[in-house]
């Protein structure tokens, strides 16, 4: 999309910036897990920042959001501290959870943030609960539910959406569609139409968008809301690439010669980049945001590497309050 | 004399039933790519998309229909990826796979292996790391078999897809690139028959999968200590093989049974109680079990130490027990 007469200048800056973050966390990452400071696996968005960024921004920080194993982008943008993150995925205290969790469980309860989470799908059905009771209580608040393109052959999917059109519920399904489920194109085990045709056979409206252009997503994400607000459950179907391999470590041999390389041209940190300059905003503040953006995760990196592992025997605290471990776990 | 990895081995055991019987086929998620291990690698290239299937993120369905498809007298393997995703199909597994037979009075036989790669592995926290044997070998009509080398990995997986009934078949993620020999001209020993891995005088050390090896190197660390220990290694849980066990308790008087998962309601529970109910007057202590606090399992190190059981760990319980 090309920048329009009313072309908000400020608030996509506002957003690039967060993309920014979110790369940066993810590249710090990266290099933490490459120096052997993040002992289990990471699945970067890298690539697909739009989707996390334009859609939360546009939510409240009462609003309730859950994700998936690839949760960085969404955890950040709701507003979770990264250092809590940064100490979380390395192990140590005073990450988010305790330590115990690690990046595919990383949440944040104290922005709305409900959990990544490392069973496919299984975030939809808790989802559409936890919208289930913002309407028991009568609350004026949404519940974003993100998942993969992979999760939509999962029984929660038509489970959970069925329940949260019957029951009316305020949710925002999104579906991140980065074209793979691991090392699979999930085309070559998806029948029919896929998230959108699915939904809008249950009577729940629903609609594609390149999610790769945060322009588009920003659009979407509030034009869909307020539906939400109006009228219960949607969906919103955002196209995106994932840039780099499935975990970290996964070189993504299993990807056509070059189709990686011919999708950097449509990152949408670029491409939010390319909107800015084209609207008047110079390279120089672009790339301040950007430096910014890479020391804010450096000292985050620092804080973690620093930081000291939690003592052995947390391990049995948060188990259970009867039969409570600590003082009976044999 | 081949040797291989344990990984290896299994997909060594699944090419060569694929060749002997065109009946036997797998499916799972991303297998045409190798699995997400590389048990599967090179496999679709040799049997074509039919006999490798790759299957959407339908834990459910994958089952289920493994299910339907060895009722019409097909094999399916079924990959589980982790055994913490076959949770996702365990009404498929325990109430329709195991309770076909039974229920429809014998018209039908569900001839399929589950592969649940299973236990501690590299950081994976709570939902990628568990050991569930105890449970499947609870439910009447499943078959439970837990390989703890290359070569059981090779014959285990055959004898698990030759085998009428639904087999749960737990590999251990830290075992993958454990080297060992695969002899093709070797015995080979059904399931239900444990292997007495280090013959011993003093104390009987039961174990399986991971722990197995474990064990050993303790049972090194005993003989140092003038304790000669005889390490079973039970490979299945179901049947599992009550007279080697029963017989070398008979010598030693003493038994540990160790394993990783949780201790409470696991399936060292099930053989010390069969130890004590069947060969008490034997017993010199009472039998001691080694497991898992009844905690999840963490992500940080830390943490995670606190469910890992180590040689040293059973050294000293073990020492202890035989009052040394
Ligand atoms: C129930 C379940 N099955 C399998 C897996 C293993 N797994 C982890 S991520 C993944 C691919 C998911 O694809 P998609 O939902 O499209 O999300 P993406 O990874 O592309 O973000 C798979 C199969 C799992 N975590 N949970």
């Amino acid at each position: 999309m090309m920048p329009t007469k009313n072309f908000d200048q400020r608030r996509y800056a506002q957003l690039f910036k967060q993309m920014c973050r979110i790369r940066a966390f993810e590249r710090a990452a990266i290099n933490a897990k490459n120096e052997g400071l993040v002992l289990g696996a990471i699945h970067p968005s890298i690539g697909q920042e739009a989707a996390a960024v334009g859609v939360c921004e546009n939510l409240n920080k009462d609003d309730i959001l859950l994700s998936t194993h690839r949760g960085h982008g969404h955890t950040l943008s709701k507003g979770a501290d990264p250092s809590a993150m940064m100490l979380e995925l390395l192990g140590k205290e005073g990450g988010n959870c305790a330590g115990k969790g690690g990046s595919m469980h990383i949440a944040d309860f104290s922005v709305g943030m409900l959990g990544a989470n490392g069973v496919v799908g299984a975030n939809i059905n808790i989802a559409v609960g936890a919208a289930h009771a913002i309407k028991l209580k009568g609350e004026n608040k949404i519940v974003v539910c993100i998942f993969g393109d992979g999760a939509i052959n999962r029984g929660p999917f038509l489970e959970g959406l069925n329940w949260a059109k019957v029951y009316n519920l305020p949710i925002l399904f999104i579906c991140e569609d980065n074209g793979y489920s691991a090392t699979t194109h999930t085309k070559e085990t998806t029948a029919g139409g896929g998230p959108v045709v699915r939904a809008q056979s249950l009577g729940i409206k629903a609609e594609t968008f390149d999610g790769n252009d945060i322009i588009t997503v920003d659009q979407a994400a509030q034009d869909y809301i307020e539906r939400v607000k109006k009228s219960g459950p949607h969906l919103l179907h955002f196209l995106t690439y994932r840039l780099e391999g499935h975990t970290s470590t996964d070189p993504a041999a299993y990807r056509p010669d070059g189709e990686a390389d011919g999708k950097w041209s449509n990152d949408p940190i670029a491409r939010c980049r390319n909107l800015l300059v084209e609207d008047g905003v110079s390279a120089e503040q672009l790339d301040k945001f950007d430096n910014e953006a890479t020391a804010e995760m450096t000292r985050v990196y620092k804080i973690a590497r620093d930081a000291s592992f939690p003592p052995a025997l947390d391990a049995y605290k948060d188990v259970q309050d009867i039969g409570n471990p600590q003082t009976e776990a044999f | 004399m081949k040797q291989m990895t344990y990984l290896e081995a299994g997909r060594e055991g699944l090419a060569e039933m694929m060749r002997e019987d065109t009946s036997v086929w797998a499916l799972g998620e991303d297998l045409g790519r190798g699995g997400v291990f590389g048990q599967y690698h090179g496999l679709q290239t040799e049997f074509g998309k039919d006999r490798i299937a790759d299957t959407p993120i339908s834990e459910s369905c994958i089952l289920g229909s493994a299910v339907g498809a060895a009722m019409m007298g097909t094999r399916p393997v079924v990959e589980m990826r982790f055994s913490d995703f076959a949770l996702c199909a365990v009404d498929e597994l325990v109430n329709q796979a195991a309770k076909a037979r039974y229920m429809f009075g014998g018209q039908t036989r569900v001839p399929m292996v589950v592969r649940e790669p299973s236990g501690l592995w590299r950081s994976s926290a709570a939902q990628h790391s568990q050991s569930l044997e105890a449970w499947y070998a609870h439910i009447p009509g499943l078959v439970v078999v837990m390989p703890s080398t290359p070569a059981d990995n090779r014959t285990l997986l055959m004898e698990s897809i030759r085998c009428d009934d639904p087999v749960v078949y737990l590999e251990h993620k830290s075992l993958w690139d454990f080297e060992g020999p695969v002899d093709d001209g070797a015995e080979i020993l059904p399931i239900g028959k444990a292997r007495v891995a280090r013959p011993g005088k003093d104390v009987t050390i039961v174990s399986w999968s991971a722990m197995f090896h474990t064990s050993m190197e303790a049972a090194e660390g005993l003989a140092a200590k003038g304790v000669d220990a005889e390490v079973i290694d039970l490979r299945t849980l179901w049947p599992w093989d009550k007279k080697t066990v029963f017989e070398s308790v008979c010598k030693t008087g003493h038994l540990i049974v160790v394993h990783e998962a949780v201790q409470v309601g696991g399936f060292g529970a099930e053989i010390a109680a069969s130890v004590t109910e069947n060969v008490f007057s034997d017993l010199k202590s009472a039998p001691l079990r080694i497991g898992a606090p009844r905690i999840p399992i963490s992500y940080a190190p830390t943490m995670e130490d606190e469910v890992r059981i180590t040689a040293e760990q059973i050294i000293e319980k073990t020492l202890n027990r035989v009052g040394k």
